[in-house]
């Protein structure tokens, strides 16, 4: 029942993800960090398998540092998501990965941009997107909320109203989430929401750690 | 669909998983050259994939040859790529449309394992192949010329995907004629 989301605002790209680990119907942890900082403007959320989602998002994330390290410059969020689609395309006939992305960045050039990747290697580029049941929600809460330039309140505002919805309607809801934000001025987690566990508190069901 | 000195090739837009849209604006069209366009239906991913080897292997036959294929020598590489993974299928049926020699429209389709199919008037692929026969064969006349080639390109895409829930949220056409490309979007039932 895990949930990635991710939406593209005026010149920043917010990635949300769930924070709960469970294994069969027990709840491991409550505060798993499933959005990857790839580098300091790239953010890859990522849900499915948890060994390949840790496996996979680390092998990438040390790939890009790799590329920096050789190159001196870092790579484009472009370059990649399509490095990653590559990844998942090699391995898909051998031994797949089952971990589902979405990979938000920042360029200068080219601004913020979102990429939904699913564990099959197939990319596209997006402004809006999920993953998991709950998109079943999410999806079309977008599409009717979502508009091109939206502020960074109007953008967590949407995510905001994905996270109840999924909340209220997802039998077996994931309960907290985390909220990472991506711009000119880098790659940061900008909100907890937490419901349950050391962080939440009794009466407000949202806590703010910018 | 071949025309007057032209062909169309044109598809839906929608990325979907199942039941689930993804996206309305997924391009399935991919150019080669000026004059040589293949369009991949089935699974998004393996398009992809055939895409990227496709345009690679292109572009080392423009290194080694110096000129661009011809659609026909394209349609076999297709063909030869699609057959070597014959245990373990590529899932797309390319559609390929070009000028050859004369600026002569050439077009041809193949399955998932690279059996051609040449045909004179319009090939078809896809979920909704069934619908597009029908209204390709009825919409169908020798000899349009360009304008009158996107009209029925189009009228057939629109009909066929809207009995289709698996297609649709729109259409991308491109008439290709020696001279120029026209690339346009087709606005229909979003749903």
């Amino acid at each position: 029942m895990e949930c990635v989301m991710g939406v593209v605002g005026r010149d920043f790209a917010v990635v949300a993800a769930d924070t709960s680990a469970v294994q069969s119907i027990l709840v491991h942890k409550t505060d798993e960090d499933k959005v990857m900082v790839l580098d300091s403007h790239k953010l890859m959320g990522a849900s499915g398998e948890p060994g390949d989602r840790v496996q996979f998002t680390e092998y990438i994330q040390k790939n890009l540092h790799l590329y920096q390290f050789r190159n001196t410059i870092p790579l484009s969020t472009a370059a990649t998501a399509n490095f990653t689609r590559g990844e998942l395309a090699t391995a898909l006939r051998k031994n797949p990965y089952m971990v589902n992305v979405i990979l938000g960045g920042y360029d200068k050039d080219a601004g913020a941009s979102l990429y939904y990747i699913d564990y099959i290697a197939t990319l596209h580029k997006i402004d809006k997107g999920a993953f998991g049941y709950g998109s079943y929600f999410c999806l079309s809460l977008m599409d009717k909320l979502y508009h091109p330039d939206m502020t960074v309140e109007e953008a967590v505002d949407l995510i905001d109203k994905c996270i109840k919805e999924i909340r209220l309607r997802l039998v077996v809801a994931p309960q907290n989430f985390v909220i990472k934000i991506v711009d000119k001025n880098g790659a940061r987690e900008y909100a907890r929401r937490d419901l349950v566990g050391d962080n939440a508190s009794v009466d407000a069901a949202t806590t703010v750690t910018a | 669909m071949v025309g007057k000195n032209c062909f169309a090739i044109a598809s839906d837009r929608r990325l979907g998983v199942q039941l689930q849209t993804i996206a309305t604006d997924f391009q399935r069209v991919f150019k080669i050259h000026d004059k040589l366009y293949i369009g991949l239906s089935g699974l998004a991913t393996d398009a992809q994939t055939l895409y990227q080897r496709l345009v690679f292997r292109h572009k080392l036959y423009q290194l080694r040859e110096e000129r661009d294929m011809k659609p026909e020598t394209f349609a076999s590489l297709v063909s030869a790529i699609l057959y070597e993974r014959r245990f373990g299928p590529y899932f797309c049926q390319p559609v390929i449309a070009g000028l050859g020699e004369n600026d002569e429209p050439f077009i041809c389709t193949m399955d998932c394992i690279g059996a051609k199919e040449l045909a004179k008037d319009f090939v078809v692929s896809g979920t909704s192949s069934e619908s597009l026969y029908g209204a390709c064969e009825s919409m169908y006349k020798p000899n349009m010329e360009p304008e009158e080639l996107f009209e029925t390109v189009s009228q057939a895409l629109m009909a066929s995907v809207d009995r289709d829930c698996l297609a649709g949220w729109g259409g991308h056409v491109f008439i290709v004629t020696p001279t120029e490309v026209q690339e346009r979007v087709v606005k229909g039932r979003m749903d």
